[in-house]
């Protein structure tokens, strides 16, 4: 994972396609070029503890056991989850805010444009409900692909996105 | 699917050297039908063949935040692969203003009009490449009608990639660069192969 580190001491951690982290306030979550993936930044803004997730695929059920857990809502969430209340993040407060899911391809034959984005977004959305996460606020579907920089000093998510302005949420 | 990573792992050196001379033949044939839309010289360098990590395949090239133009065809039935024909924005408003036989830069935006036309030249192109392939293997090749994005590589690439089915964390790909000096035109072609392509192709080629 590739880190990088202001001059105020404030670290900016890149989270790659299937990975992972945790960290806690001043210190940032990246993920870059988020397409078809979803990224799930969870945050405790009592602790200022907050975890970035980047799946790419909605179920590991469907696949054999050795995979690495960072691929799939269903496994990298409770992952990350897990992580932040080692770090002492408190249940009650930690919510999410997602982003990603899109459709990059546009094509005259429907059969190879799939609709991963869509179901990426849907396993996310039904975890998060499962494990009494509350989601406030999320920027999905569309066919653009999303940047995402979460600050953990206060759960901001700003996300880059191609010919716009930086959004906030 | 299952034993994608121990067989991809299985190729040996040789394999990948035969891999990518495989790439070298098809993708000059490309080159070749791209030079004469074009009327000018196209090079290429030779290809690189590899096991690589999805990351690490979606920055072979590049950022992930650098913008690009990718046009996408999948090659369905017993010879499963993707091929993917790739510019840089700059790139593609160019080769645009070249077939258009406009003034450069009077492209200045991807529209609908222009995409239209990247997704032509991809399906020239990959044509190209997969006669060449058939013709040094004797298998067939059937591709999709193209598919096309331009945006951030990641999240183009990584895109790609999943609905390709190239869900294991290993992807064998087989890159070339190409430009053509005068315009500076300069792109890629990648082709990823499923397991079994890569298999029916050593051995057609007697070295499987």
């Amino acid at each position: 994972m590739c880190v990088e580190e202001s001059k105020l001491g404030v670290k900016e951690y890149k989270v790659g396609i299937a990975q992972w982290k945790t960290t806690q306030a001043p210190n940032k979550l990246i993920t870059l070029g988020l397409g078809s993936c979803v990224g799930v930044a969870l945050y405790d803004p009592l602790n200022k503890i907050g975890g970035l997730c980047h799946i790419m695929l909605p179920d590991s059920t469907q696949f054999k056991k050795n995979e690495n857990l960072g691929k799939f809502a269903d496994t990298a969430i409770p992952i990350v989850y897990e992580e932040m209340i080692r770090m002492g993040a408190k249940k009650k407060s930690i919510v999410a805010k997602i982003a990603g899911g899109a459709q990059m391809f546009s094509s005259a034959d429907s059969r190879i444009i799939g609709n991963i984005g869509k179901r990426n977004v849907d396993k996310t959305l039904e975890v998060l409900k499962q494990m009494g996460i509350k989601l406030v606020a999320k920027d999905v579907g569309g066919n653009r692909g999303r940047t995402m920089i979460f600050d953990t000093c206060d759960g901001s998510v700003y996300l880059r996105i191609l010919g716009k302005e930086m959004k906030k949420l | 699917m299952e034993n994608l990573n121990a067989s991809l792992e299985d190729l040996n050196p040789f394999h990948l050297e035969v891999l990518r001379e495989v790439g070298n033949i098809g993708v000059g044939n490309a080159v070749t039908s791209l030079a004469q839309m074009l009327s000018k010289k196209v090079n290429m360098d030779v290809p690189e063949a590899g096991i690589l990590e999805l990351q690490d395949v979606i920055t072979l090239i590049g950022g992930e935040e650098d913008v690009i133009v990718c046009v996408e065809q999948l090659i369905e039935g017993d010879t499963p692969a993707i091929l993917l024909f790739i510019l840089n924005e700059e790139s593609a408003m160019c080769l645009t203003d070249l077939l258009l036989g406009r003034e450069r830069g009077s492209t200045t935006s991807i529209g609908e009009m222009e995409e239209s036309l990247l997704k032509e030249v991809g399906n020239i192109l990959s044509g190209s490449i997969l006669n060449a392939l058939s013709e040094m293997t004797g298998l067939v090749f059937v591709p999709s009608v193209p598919a096309f994005a331009h945006d951030m590589m990641g999240a183009v690439l990584s895109s790609a990639l999943i609905e390709g089915g190239y869900y294991s964390d290993k992807v064998l790909v087989v890159e070339t660069r190409f430009f053509e000096s005068a315009t500076e035109i300069k792109g890629y072609f990648f082709i990823l192969p499923q397991k079994e392509v890569v298999e029916k192709i050593l051995s057609a080629l007697g070295v499987g």
